[in-house]
Formats: C-alpha cells, structure tokens, sequence
C-alpha cells in the first residue's frame, strides 16, 4: 500500500503477505498480496465466505498456506513460535471461554500465561465494558462474551491485535463500546490492529486502509476517502441512439428507459462534462456510501473473474 | 473530548473534508484563536474514532493552506497570520459560489441567468428573516 500521505521514509509493516494460496475443497484463497503498516488500522471487508477467516488464520499460524510468504511482526510464519505469539492478540468468534468460571478466573489464567498483563488497564476495561468479574462466563449475554474476550485480549498489551469479526452480531452501544477502546489501543503509535466485518459500516470510520476480499481474493485497497474520492455515480439521460462511453472503470449499473446509472471507479472532475454528447442530460452527479462500493467492486470482480 | 468536532458517516463527503471544514469554522468564528494548540493526528484520531491516515491528512491540507502551523516536535497550532479569520471566511463563500456555478454550467444555465437566480434567493432570505 502506498499514500502520499506518508511523510515517514520507511514503513515498518507488521503484517505482509505475498502470493499467498491455500486450496480446499470447495474454496480457494488466489494469490493474496496484502500488507499493514505498523501504527495504522486495517479493515478486511468481504461476504461470508470470501476467506477472510482463513487469510486470518494463516497470519496466526494456524493454517499452513499451500504458497507465497508471511511474515508477522517481522517473523516468517513458520518460525512463529509461542514466544512470538506473546505479541498477537487473536480474537475469533471460535474460541470459547470456559463456562462454568468466571471472568475474573479468566484474567487470573491470562495474566500467569502472559508477561506484558495490565492490572490498571483490565480495570479500567472492566468499569468502560461495563463488566463484573466475579460473574460467571455461561450467564454472559453475546455482546458481554465478546467484549470480556477482548478485555483478556486487550489487557496483556499485544502490539499487533488480529480481531476476526469483533463487532459481528454487537448491538450499537456495545459496538461503539468496542471502537472507542481499538481506536485507544492506536493512540500508541507503535500498535496495529487488522480487523475483519462483511459490514462496511463496521471498519470504515476507524481504518486507515480498507482491503476488500471476494472468493478467495483481493478486489480493491484503499482508504475510506480515496475510495470515495475516486468512485462517483451519475445519472444520466440519454437518447435512443446514445451507447456507453469508453472510458475507464465505467460500468452501467441499471437503465429505465432513458434514464442510465453509471458508476465510475476512477472518476476525475472533467468527466461529466466529456460525457455531455449532444442529446445527454446529466440529471446528478453523487458520491457512493463504501457500501455501495463494496458491493459494486464485488460485482464487476465476480463478472471479470 | 474534542467536542468542537463531529463528523458524520451520514455526510456523503470524506472524512478528511469534514475536519478540514470544522477546523476552518472553528477558526473563522474565533472559537480557536491564533496560537492554539491542537490535539496531535493520534489524540484527535482517538477522540473524533476516525483513523489516524484522516486526520493526517487534514492537518497536511490545513497546513498547506496556512490555516495551521506544526512545529516539529511540538505539535500543531493555529497560525499567528493576520487576517486568518476572514480569509477563512472569504474561501468558504468562494468555495460556495464555486459550487452552485458548476452546477450552473453543468445544468446549461447562463451566466446572467445564474446572476439573477443568486439575486432572487438573495432577496428570498432577506424577506424570510424579517
């Protein structure tokens, strides 16, 4: 990923992966090139299924990938040994607590097993959670589990936090609850934090680049404002005779009668004026959500794939 | 914290443009005085739960248009520069004028049509607010 934005002259990256595949049966991950610097935020956006799970799984170390290489904090996947993983907070929605304990025999558990534990901050994630530690797990409600999984994340200081789908299924006010504490974790320069959601609304405040992931592989990188800078629909009417222009990244999204849809994937200030042929009638020219983004770019991967 | 600033995912605009222009009003209506230090890219990250590459860059555009100042080491500032305020002021309706042309010319108005239409909405608000 590159920004003009950068003014650091290297980029430390916490997270590479190059030409990485892994095959299964019935889904396979292409080719995967993908990177985070080290300080910033990433959002991996894609439908269930598109991999993002497995692409998670392979940083960790618990998929060996059938190509390509990884490296993890400057560590090569393979040499990935416990004393590394100290560092990565892995959060999935697989793992599960222990129900009959509670949640301060949790923390007494994560912190004998973790040297970099914070008392002072476990505390200050149990009063802003909203939790009680002497309550067992199995009376915990989903948004509770979640946010006490994450406080025993959160509380041994990992510099790189790999977060699979943490807000899925939360309700507004434990999500907001969550992003506020992730968006803490990065006031610290030197943490990063990859975070996946099939929901665009999810990532896109808070990341500094957003990846979008379809079957198994990568459809677009950006950030949140170059995507909406650079992406733009406009309605048009149009004549009988009128066919759609050649211009890169176009694509008709719908037509009734003569009125056109096209949404434009690199769209410059000049365009809607070269697009005023005799007989065209610009009706509006507008911005697109990331949402419609994303399902757009999924769309024109799917027919281009 | 940081209550001077919201942003808003509902805005169809970028982020970057929301802090641009709230940081911009904020100094145009005197709220933030030349000399006042501003919250660092990763406090006003935090506080605003935008991420850090926004607030860099609008703090980078800010500075490129003279509306702060950063010190290396020390953070950023609003610049001491006389006339700040209605210079601020002068863009923003510039900015506004801009626009609506645009739409103007890309509608096929003319140039003494657009004249008018200003001039009728003109007179509209005045009537309104007596």
């Amino acid at each position: 990923m590159t920004t003009e934005l950068g003014n650091s002259t290297t980029t430390e990256l916490a997270v590479s992966m190059v030409g990485v595949s892994k095959s299964y049966k019935h889904f396979q991950l292409q080719n995967i090139d993908f990177t985070v610097e080290r300080g910033t935020v990433a959002g991996l956006i894609g439908p269930n299924g598109a991999g993002k799970s497995t692409t998670m799984r392979i940083l960790m170390g618990l998929v060996q990938p059938g190509a390509g290489s990884v490296s993890v904090l400057d560590k090569a996947i393979s040499s990935n040994d416990a004393a590394a993983k100290q560092d990565i907070g892995y959060f999935s929605d697989d793992m599960r607590l222990y129900k009959p304990e509670t949640l301060s025999w949790h923390m007494q558990l994560v912190r004998s097993l973790y040297r970099d534990w914070d008392d002072v901050y476990a505390g200050q994630l149990l009063d802003r959670f909203g939790l009680i530690p002497q309550q067992a797990i199995k009376g915990l409600s989903h948004g509770q589990r979640v946010k006490a999984m994450l406080l025993l994340i959160l509380a041994r200081r990992p510099k790189l936090l790999i977060l699979d789908e943490p807000t899925n299924g939360l309700d507004p006010v434990a999500k907001h609850e969550v992003i506020t504490e992730l968006m803490r974790v990065v006031e610290d320069e030197s943490r990063t934090i990859l975070y996946s959601s099939h929901n665009t609304q999810d990532v896109e405040q808070i990341s500094d680049s957003i990846t979008f992931i379809d079957r198994g592989r990568v459809i677009a990188s950006s950030n949140r404002d170059d995507f909406l800078e650079k992406w733009k629909c406009i309605k048009l009417h149009a004549p009988e005779s009128w066919t759609l222009p050649s211009v890169d990244g176009v694509r008709l999204e719908s037509s009734h009668r003569n009125l056109h849809v096209l949404s434009f994937n690199q769209f410059r200030g000049e365009l809607p004026v070269q697009l005023q042929t005799p007989g065209v009638v610009i009706e509006s020219v507008e911005s697109m959500t990331l949402e419609e983004i994303f399902v757009s770019s999924v769309i024109r991967g799917r027919q281009e794939g | 914290m940081h209550s001077w600033i919201s942003i808003s995912l509902g805005d169809p605009r970028p982020l970057y443009l929301q802090v641009i222009e709230q940081v911009k009003r904020r100094v145009a209506v005197g709220d933030l005085p030349p000399g006042t230090e501003l919250p660092s890219i990763r406090e006003l990250a935090a506080g605003l739960k935008v991420s850090v590459i926004t607030v860099k860059r609008a703090y980078l555009e800010l500075e490129r248009e003279g509306v702060i100042a950063t010190r290396q080491g020390k953070g950023s500032v609003v610049a001491e520069k006389p006339g700040l305020q209605s210079s601020i002021q002068e863009s923003e309706l510039r900015d506004h004028l801009k626009q609506a042309a645009s739409l103007g010319l890309l509608l096929g108005k003319s140039k003494t049509e657009l004249q008018k239409r200003i001039a009728e909405v003109y007179e509209q608000i005045q009537k309104d607010e007596k």
